[in-house]
């Protein structure tokens, strides 16, 4: 970790976005993660996607569970509400705010310890609810906080840094999100920033659930060989299914971002997502083959990256439990309180 | 015997055997509420099994012309409609009693008694002779046997005819069934027994203004009038009524005119763990939020009430109690989750406890636990249990005042926060440890990173000794403030008494009664009805006041005991468990007799 902080004052000439913020406004406090570590990389990452969506930091409410990912809403956005919840529940806990103000984005922060051990359930059930937010799953395949032990992304045949061989199976957390009917299920690499923001941005207009698993090797724990989520390997294994752009609603497609195999997928603002297609074939939006083109790649160590799955009509959960568009809070007493004659009313029938 | 059967008017106890899943629910809940319209008090309690369709069951009615609710340990009239249970129902019934069964089929010889009187009525052979189809004869079984009631008890056929017209406005098929039934059952009675017996019920006029209804249900109009928006759960029984009862209502009086949406989003979570997170992430974000459960989803949340202790988010949790882990009695009542609930979670933590007596408590305390818990930001558990939860009560009608607005403790808004230089979440302004939260989304300003213990009073991150002890001592005085604001105990104070009792929650009925009884036998006593923790000073003065004091309670260990004596001035010999804990709710009878015991015993205490 870095223990000199820069300074607040930044120099007039930054860029500043549509809300005549820095991209300093929308940093954290300083990292105590290990130097390398591929979440900082991730929370850079945040920290251009929301600067660019032009997003007011304080509409933002970060959630987190425990471990080092869950750690990582402190190091961006310091101006936006922070949750650090308990480990593994960070989808209840988004849930609940979620439904308490609808009118937020949810940017939700977890690790393969959190969603894919402890916090099962909660990623499965708040992918089946399709949850509007954004789940980002910072993925080293290892327990930093406790030193090492393997997660339930690690590989089979991967080392520990003791030299400890994994025997399980794996979790893949974008596979099991498409089998669950995820909306929006995108891979990225922390170290692969110019590829992973415009799947964050993607991620956050998505309405709905919207996936991000991001290999984020551990440089302490499991970044040695023998790793199958180091830096080395993760570099070597992966390949982009697709180039891709975000398009925000009011921008036009321009001649630079188009081309053959130019796919664009709107989403629900009126924004775009455009793909230029690198594997032949490969449509996002096609569950069954989504699925069957993953499970191949995992079978055969590779590590596809990009939009993975899209639904184009995703239905979220307030959609489909007809909550009003009103955010609760925002709803006057007398608007949920029936009243005294209406209890009266009420108790007749208990008479 | 009916000539030396003393006569039992409008006070006496009838009970149904019955097998789950035969319909039987209606038709003694019929003959509970003909009685109640009559004007004569009445409770019903449910014994059911945890089981679908199979299992016996009975439903035991109280009839006290003097307004008691407990169990009275007397069964004067017993309905045995349960071939499996028959023996047992026999057993039971009180000496110069009466027992009503199906004569359709012999019964087995050895199964009689000379000292009730048995009635039999060929329910099965009259009911198959009028209906064809399997599932009516079963149904019109029971509403027969509410004809024959009508006539041995003298019930008002009229007001059975109104009840009837009331529930099947809609289906005039079930309407005509209905009433043909109660004429099979009634007519059989009038022709062949001297009706009414000297058990039987006289018109009163002392159910006005009150109403027969189940805590949950209750507790869910509470949660509807203090405006809680969110609620989310799981499905565990007793609590499950609770929210069925939310969902109903909001579906009824929470639907916007205008678009036909929901103003109120109920969650079904996929267990406890995220039941509360939900619940609490629900009140972080602004909204009063609640969650129902029974003591293993207690047993869940653990973690998460830590949390919101020490995070000082608000929530409603209500806590239905029931028996014991796992299979065996999910369906019998107890009060067994008191310590738990007091200290739930790991590192120093307490919460705000509030037990209701019954279901009109059961509203107007869901009102002030909403209140309560945005006062003091942390989780306020409302400690009910089966017998309120899923019993019928006769209680008052509920009052509103419109006037009523939530308070949401110290909240800051756009507007107040657009007016201050800086905001710091856990900075004790006010000196009484309970700081100013704001909503997210609300003000950049208000904006803060919400984590577990170590956090600075500007809700940094801390892991310093001296910002941990100073935030938990603060938590502290926040405990002591809550003493000023919880609802005070009830006293009901006796001439010359020689002890004092203290109980709480659903133990009131039978510990009022038992103390009338008791006062007619030279033993006055004080009665201090416990309604919150933490206790407050009158707790301490009534300790003061007694040199002898009864605890009754529905446990093994004596937890309020407990809990007394490691949070008041109570001495461990002064305080003596009354304790009933088979998982039926307590009877005046046993608290009776367990205070005779220890009196007799010690003699009255000076």
């Amino acid at each position: 970790m870095s223990f000199i902080s820069k300074p607040r004052v930044g120099h007039p000439a930054l860029q500043r976005n549509e809300l005549g913020l820095r991209q300093r406004d929308y940093e954290g406090t300083i990292s105590t993660l290990c130097a390398g570590c591929g979440h900082d990389s991730i929370s850079a990452a945040l920290i251009q996607t929301f600067f660019e969506l032009n997003i007011e930091p304080y509409r933002v409410a970060k959630i987190s569970g425990i471990g080092c990912s869950s750690k990582t809403p402190a190091y961006f956005l310091s101006q936006s509400h922070a949750f650090n919840s308990v480990h593994g529940r960070m989808p209840s806990v988004t849930m609940g705010a979620n439904a308490a103000n609808c009118s937020m984005i949810f940017v939700g922060i977890s690790g393969d310890g959190d969603s894919l051990s402890i916090g099962m359930g909660q990623f499965c059930h708040a992918i089946r609810r399709n949850l509007n937010m954004a789940y980002i799953i910072e993925n080293n395949g290892v327990y930093g906080l406790t030193k090492g032990q393997f997660s339930a992304t690690a590989d089979i045949g991967s080392t520990a840094k003791k030299g400890e061989v994994n025997n399980q199976k794996p979790i893949d957390a974008a596979l099991t999100a498409i089998n669950q009917g995820a909306g929006y299920v995108a891979r990225g690499f922390s170290g692969d920033k110019e590829h992973l923001v415009p799947l964050l941005k993607g991620a956050l207009r998505h309405k709905g659930m919207a996936l991000v698993d991001i290999i984020s090797p551990c440089v302490t724990f499991n970044d040695h060989q023998g790793s199958t989520k180091s830096y080395a390997h993760t570099r070597e294994h992966f390949h982009q299914l697709e180039q891709t752009d975000f398009v925000a609603p009011a921008e036009e497609i321009t001649v630079s971002n188009e081309g053959r195999d130019l796919t664009p997928v709107t989403l629900h603002d009126g924004s775009r997502i455009l793909l230029r297609n690198v594997k032949n074939g490969y449509d996002p939006r096609d569950q069954a083959a989504a699925f069957a083109y993953l499970k191949n790649c995992q079978l055969r160590g590779e590590i596809p990256t990009g939009l993975l799955f899209i639904d184009e009509n995703s239905i979220d959960f307030h959609e489909r439990n007809n909550t009003i568009e009103t955010p609760l809070i925002d709803l006057a007493h007398e608007d949920i309180c029936p009243g005294a004659d209406a209890l009266a009313d009420m108790l007749g029938g208990y008479r | 015997m009916s000539e030396t059967t003393p006569q039992r008017v409008n006070d006496f106890v009838l009970k149904f055997a019955n097998v789950n899943g035969t319909g039987s629910a209606s038709a003694n809940g019929l003959l509970m509420k003909t009685i109640f319209r009559m004007g004569v008090p009445v409770t019903a309690k449910n014994f059911f099994p945890s089981n679908i369709q199979g299992l016996p069951t009975w439903y035991e009615i109280r009839i006290s012309k003097d307004g008691y609710s407990s169990r009275s340990g007397r069964i004067d009239l017993m309905v045995a409609m349960n071939a499996q249970t028959y023996a047992d129902d026999l057993a039971e019934v009180t000496s110069g009693g009466y027992l009503l069964y199906d004569s359709s089929w012999p019964r087995e010889r050895q199964l009689r008694r000379d000292d009730i009187q048995l009635l039999g009525v060929p329910l099965a052979m009259l009911v198959n002779q009028q209906y064809d189809d399997p599932r009516s004869r079963i149904l019109f079984k029971n509403i027969a046997y509410v004809g024959v009631l009508s006539a041995l008890l003298d019930l008002d056929l009229a007001v059975i005819d109104e009840i009837l017209d009331e529930l099947y406005a809609r289906k005039p098929g079930m309407l005509e069934a209905n009433h043909q039934a109660v004429a099979l059952g009634r007519d059989y009675a009038l022709a062949h027994f001297a009706c009414p017996l000297p058990v039987r019920v006289e018109p009163m006029d002392k159910t006005k203004g009150h109403v027969i209804i189940d805590g949950n249900t209750a507790a869910a109009m509470g949660c509807l009038y203090a405006g809680a928006s969110v609620g989310a759960w799981y499905p565990i029984t007793p609590s499950t009524s609770l929210m069925d009862a939310f969902k109903a209502l909001c579906e009824r009086y929470r639907i916007d005119p205008k678009s036909g949406k929901n103003r109120f989003c109920i969650i079904q979570a996929e267990d406890e763990l995220a039941a509360i997170g939900m619940a609490l992430g629900a009140s972080w974000g602004g909204a009063r939020s609640f969650t129902p459960t029974s003591g293993p989803g207690l047993s869940l949340m653990g973690e998460f009430l830590g949390l919101a202790y020490f995070t000082e988010l608000p929530l409603v949790l209500f806590d239905i109690q029931r028996s014991g882990p796992s299979t065996g009695l999910p369906t019998r009542t107890q009060q067994a989750d008191i310590i738990a609930a007091a200290y739930a979670s790991h590192g120093d933590t307490r919460h705000v406890l509030l037990f209701p007596k019954d279901p009109e408590e059961c509203f107007y305390l869901t009102v002030e636990a909403f209140d309560l818990a945005d006062r003091l930001q942390t989780p306020v558990m409302v400690l009910s249990d089966l017998d309120i939860g899923m019993n019928d009560w006769m209680c008052p009608e509920f009052k509103w005042d419109d006037n009523y607005r939530p308070d949401r403790g110290k909240v800051l808004r756009k507007k107040e926060l657009e007016a201050m230089d800086s905001f710091s979440r856990y900075l004790d302004v006010d000196g009484d440890g309970i700081c100013y939260r704001s909503y997210p989304g609300d003000h950049p300003r208000g904006a803060y990173f919400l984590r577990g213990s170590g956090h600075t009073a500007h809700a940094k991150y801390t892991e310093d000794p001296d910002e941990y002890t100073a935030l938990v001592d603060r938590l502290r005085r926040k405990w002591e403030t809550a003493k000023s604001h919880v609802p005070e105990p009830v006293l009901l104070s006796r001439n010359q008494a020689v002890a004092g009792v203290i109980a709480y929650g659903s133990s009131d009925g039978a510990v009022q009664e038992a103390l009338d009884r008791l006062e007619e036998q030279g033993v006055p006593m004080d009665y201090l009805r416990i309604r919150a923790f933490p206790f407050n000073e009158q707790v301490d003065r009534f300790l003061a006041a007694h040199e002898r004091v009864f605890v009754v309670e529905q446990n093994r260990d004596g937890q309020l005991r407990m809990l007394l004596l490691n949070e008041s001035t109570a001495r461990r010999e002064q305080l003596i468990s009354v304790l009933h804990y088979s998982g039926f709710p307590l009877g005046c009878d046993s608290v009776i007799s367990q205070i005779q015991a220890t009196i007799s015993v010690k003699g009255a205490a000076a």
